[in-house]
């Protein structure tokens, strides 16, 4: 362990540490900007330069210089200050005074260290160049003439979204950061390059010139719009949702978001249910709470349990869905499910419904086998890591499903179902690798449980991850990548049929033979709302999608950003949302509507605050004591033995811009479809 | 010892009888009309509002007024510094992309009776759009009339464009 002295104070650090990084562990701050401790060393911005002896008797770039053994280091010596004064006034030679219309001002890396450690005055008094904008497509505006040429972007593209995208052209004064040429950026992870610049080059398009930081109110919250959970910085205004930012959460997004769960926001903004609505002779009016109150309690009155039915949507939340459960047993209804999309999982067994292996657990694994699923569409942050463990090397990766471009090298062995009995009769070649590796991982789809065998290939699943040692005492391999933000708290919270309940197919069709005469939606819209017959729909949730299309009654719910919530990710880890604003207008909290609605029908659910509700999310299932935790799920028996068919896995996402009823009302969503992603498919979640 | 007691009343006796002769000749009176009557022959410093007015400093911080571009562009940026910097939060700025592309305000209200004429908007801005121009006879007979948008700001920036400009030339050296 090389010992430094850094500004006089010595310390230890690890062999190969760079001087950038011993410094910070001295606490003291290099200013940098090509340097980010997620990508290559690139070491063109010259700003973390410091003085080093023994060496040569110049300043030294510190973030790709290795320590060495008693190396003394000073990094506020007048020889310092001036070298970064000197780099600083270079940078801005070329940079133009444009802050009062870039949106990077008051949080611009640039803006920040010129006025620490730059020189204040400019003696530049030539023209400054200018570049031509190069067309990123619909999430990035560029403004080329600010690059400072850091390459950070380059180095996301190529290195963690896996797509060799952006490029530079050029040298010197006359490089330019560009795309390939024509082409605009597709990567599901392109936002994360507006975090990343320093500069306001690369800045959020649907955000332009609509606010500064510091107007915004900042709310640290988790995202709902695919299942991987990442934390996120909602940023707001007044009512309104102004951007979302990612939040660095070591264990599940690192310090990257997906392109959905960034830039769907304006979805909030459109199509909302603000308001309470009835139906009357075929047309939905604005009602209050009361008379939709009676209007449920009236329909409800005459039905026995079994004609009552509730569905919970892909982006309920814990309390709710509690809520709803609480409701439906007080109504003595069997028909509760919260599986839109038809999974044949049952809550029984908790391993077989979550991503056991933990997304940071994923860079122990050394071989992995995905089955049925594309995770980068179906959750980009974990496919990122994935790529991340593989970057590493030693790392075969297996593919049962429709070939896709994964953005890391993997073997497609076979279509359906079928290989996996191969795999674990040794038929196949892909056998050895797993045989040889000593931590294997299976990832599973969830839109392969959701097929009419499922539990089929549930159990043929297990059985290949028990085969090939994928479940020890210390690992477990087996994975459930599921795709709704509320599956894995709804099965958590038992929302499956009691007994002698149907399920949402069941449901279905059930309610077209009449045979279900009330069906409860909350925020359910994957559903067929054609073949409901004449069943009584009441739809709670808070967009204005298909499910409020056919509703009789419309209860106003609040969306994610609006409420203090909790929702449990696909690895099983129970995370809290906190609300960026009140809900709109007549909206409210959902559990507090399902609440309400139970003392109209006299039968009153045992709590009045948020806390109590809580409380009995702890009775219901003791996961939920352990917020932000992961409670390892003992390994069980599950999946049902049957015969599985020929047919291949499908890609369950059509569009992986369109998924649920937000991003399906952003504009900016939309824009994406247009230009990148195929046109309006299958949402993913669809039974 | 008596003689000193002597002498002190003998001084009393006489102010009594000096303040008496004053008071009978009215010297205060005369004294003060004589004044009176000096003034009404110099030259007077009332002005005849609203028909005179007085020598305002070209640092004089009036009504606010958005300026122009002489091509008839608007100058206001929507850089929202002077929102930022306002004490009374008296500004409120909306933004967005215009369909030429270019950066400028949806909305530009300023609340005048929140406002505490400090000249901090007029100082920040990067631009020269936001001033505090000559006016200060924009009194109003109700308080909606003092909640200033965009329109209002620019008229009175077409309005006052001469002074503004002439105002800010003379304060330039010293900026």
């Amino acid at each position: 362990m090389p010992k430094v002295t850094v500004d006089g104070v010595e310390i230890e650090v690890a062999p190969g540490t760079t001087i950038l990084q011993a410094c910070e562990q001295a606490g003291k701050e290099i200013p940098r900007f090509c340097y980010h401790e997620r990508l290559s060393i690139a070491g063109n911005c010259r700003m973390c330069l410091v003085e080093v002896s023994p060496g040569p008797p110049k300043p030294a770039a510190s973030c790709a210089m290795p320590v060495a053994e008693g190396q003394q280091i000073k990094t506020d010596s007048p020889m310092v200050k001036k070298a970064r004064r000197g780099v600083m006034e270079m940078l801005l030679i070329n940079h133009p005074l444009d802050c009062p219309i870039c949106d990077q001002g008051g949080e611009c890396d640039l803006q920040d260290q010129a006025l620490f450690y730059g020189f204040d005055r400019s003696r530049f008094a030539e023209n400054k160049r200018a570049v031509k904008d190069k067309d990123f497509g619909p999430l990035v505006k560029t403004e080329m003439t600010r690059c400072i040429h850091c390459t950070r972007c380059v180095r996301f593209a190529t290195e963690v979204a896996g797509v060799e995208e952006i490029g530079a052209t050029g040298r010197g004064e006359d490089m330019e950061i560009t795309t390939t040429i024509g082409r605009i950026l597709t990567s599901e992870l392109s936002g994360n390059i507006i975090d990343l610049c320093p500069v306001g080059a690369l800045t959020s398009k649907p955000f332009a010139f609509t606010a500064r930081p510091w107007e915004l109110r900042k709310t640290e919250s988790i995202d709902v719009l695919d299942a991987v959970g990442s934390n996120i910085r909602v940023d707001a205004r007044g009512s309104e949702v102004m951007r979302v930012l990612p939040r660095l959460n070591e264990d599940i997004n690192e310090e990257w978001l997906s392109d959905k769960s960034r830039f769907a926001y304006d979805g909030l903004k459109r199509q909302r249910l603000d308001r309470v609505y009835v139906r009357d002779s075929g047309k939905l009016r604005e009602a209050s709470w009361d008379e939709a109150f009676t209007r449920i309690a009236e329909r409800i009155k005459g039905l026995d349990g079994r004609r009552i039915a509730a569905i919970a949507g892909d982006l309920a939340d814990c309390e709710s869905m509690l809520a709803l459960r609480d409701l439906m047993a007080a109504l003595e209804s069997p028909n509760v499910d919260c599986r839109q999309d038809g999974a044949k999982l049952d809550g029984r067994v908790r391993a077989s419904y979550i991503f056991n292996t933990t997304i940071a657990g994923i860079e122990a694994a050394d071989a992995a086998l995905i089955v049925g699923a594309n995770p980068r569409t179906e959750a980009a942050i974990i496919n990122a890591r994935v790529r991340k463990r593989w970057l590493q090397g030693g790392f075969p990766v297996g593919v049962i499903g429709t070939p896709a471009d994964l953005t890391y090298r993997a073997q497609n062995l076979g279509a359906g179902p079928r290989t996996l009995t191969d795999l674990v009769e040794g038929r196949h070649d892909f056998a050895h690798v797993l045989e040889a590796a000593e931590r294997p991982m299976i990832i599973l789809g969830s839109g392969a449980v959701a097929r009419p065998d499922g539990g089929a290939v549930l159990a043929a699943a297990r059985a290949v991850a028990e085969r090939f040692g994928a479940v020890k005492n210390d690992w477990n391999g087996f994975n459930l990548l599921q795709r709704a933000s509320s599956r894995v708290g709804g099965l958590d919270l038992g929302l499956t049929p009691g007994i002698g309940g149907r399920d949402v197919a069941g449901i279905v069709a059930g309610a077209a033979a009449g045979d279900i005469g009330l069906v409860w939606l909350l925020g359910a819209d994957e559903i067929p709302m054609d073949s409901l017959g004449s069943a009584f729909v009441v739809y709670q949730g808070h967009h204005g999608d298909v499910g409020a299309h056919r509703a009789d009654v419309v209860l106003p719910g609040a969306a994610y950003t609006e409420k203090n919530a909790t929702y449990v990710n696909t690895e099983g880890r129970v995370q809290r949302a906190n609300a960026a604003h009140f809900p709109l207008g007549a909206a409210r909290e959902d559990w507090a509507i399902l609440r309400a609605f139970s003392t109209v029908i006299g039968k009153t659910l045992p709590y009045n605050t948020l806390a109590q509700v809580r409380a009995r999310l702890i009775m219901a299932n003791p996961v939920f004591a352990a917020v932000d935790g992961i409670v390892p799920a003992p390994w069980q028996d599950f999946g049902t033995a049957g015969a599985m068919t020929e047919a291949p896995f499908i890609d369950p996402i059509g569009n992986f811009y369109m998924t649920d009823p937000i991003s399906r009302a952003s504009v900016a969503m939309a824009r994406c479809t247009e230009m990148i992603g195929a046109g309006r498919g299958a949402t993913g979640t669809h039974g | 010892m008596s003689g000193a007691r002597d002498d002190r009343n003998r001084g009393a006796v006489m102010s009594v009888i000096v303040q008496s002769a004053k008071a009978f000749i009215l010297k205060e009176l005369i004294g003060g009309m004589w004044l009176t009557l000096k003034y009404f022959f110099r030259p007077k410093v009332t002005l005849n509002y609203p028909f005179e007015k007085g020598v305002l400093s070209p640092r004089f911080r009036g009504e606010h007024a958005l300026r122009r571009y002489p091509t008839g562009e608007e100058r206001c940026i929507a850089c929202k510094l002077c929102e930022a910097i306002c004490p009374a939060q008296a500004i409120t700025i909306e933004a967005e992309p215009r369909a030429d592309g270019l950066r400028r305000t949806t909305r530009y209200d300023i609340d005048m009776t929140k406002c505490i004429y400090c000249g901090y908007c007029e100082e920040s801005c990067p631009v020269d759009a936001i001033v505090e121009g000559p006016n200060f006879e924009f009194a109003t007979e109700t308080r909606e009339e003092l909640m200033y948008d965009k329109e209002k700001l620019l008229a009175n920036g077409d309005r006052w464009e001469n002074e503004i400009a002439m105002r800010l030339k003379a304060e330039a050296p010293y900026r």
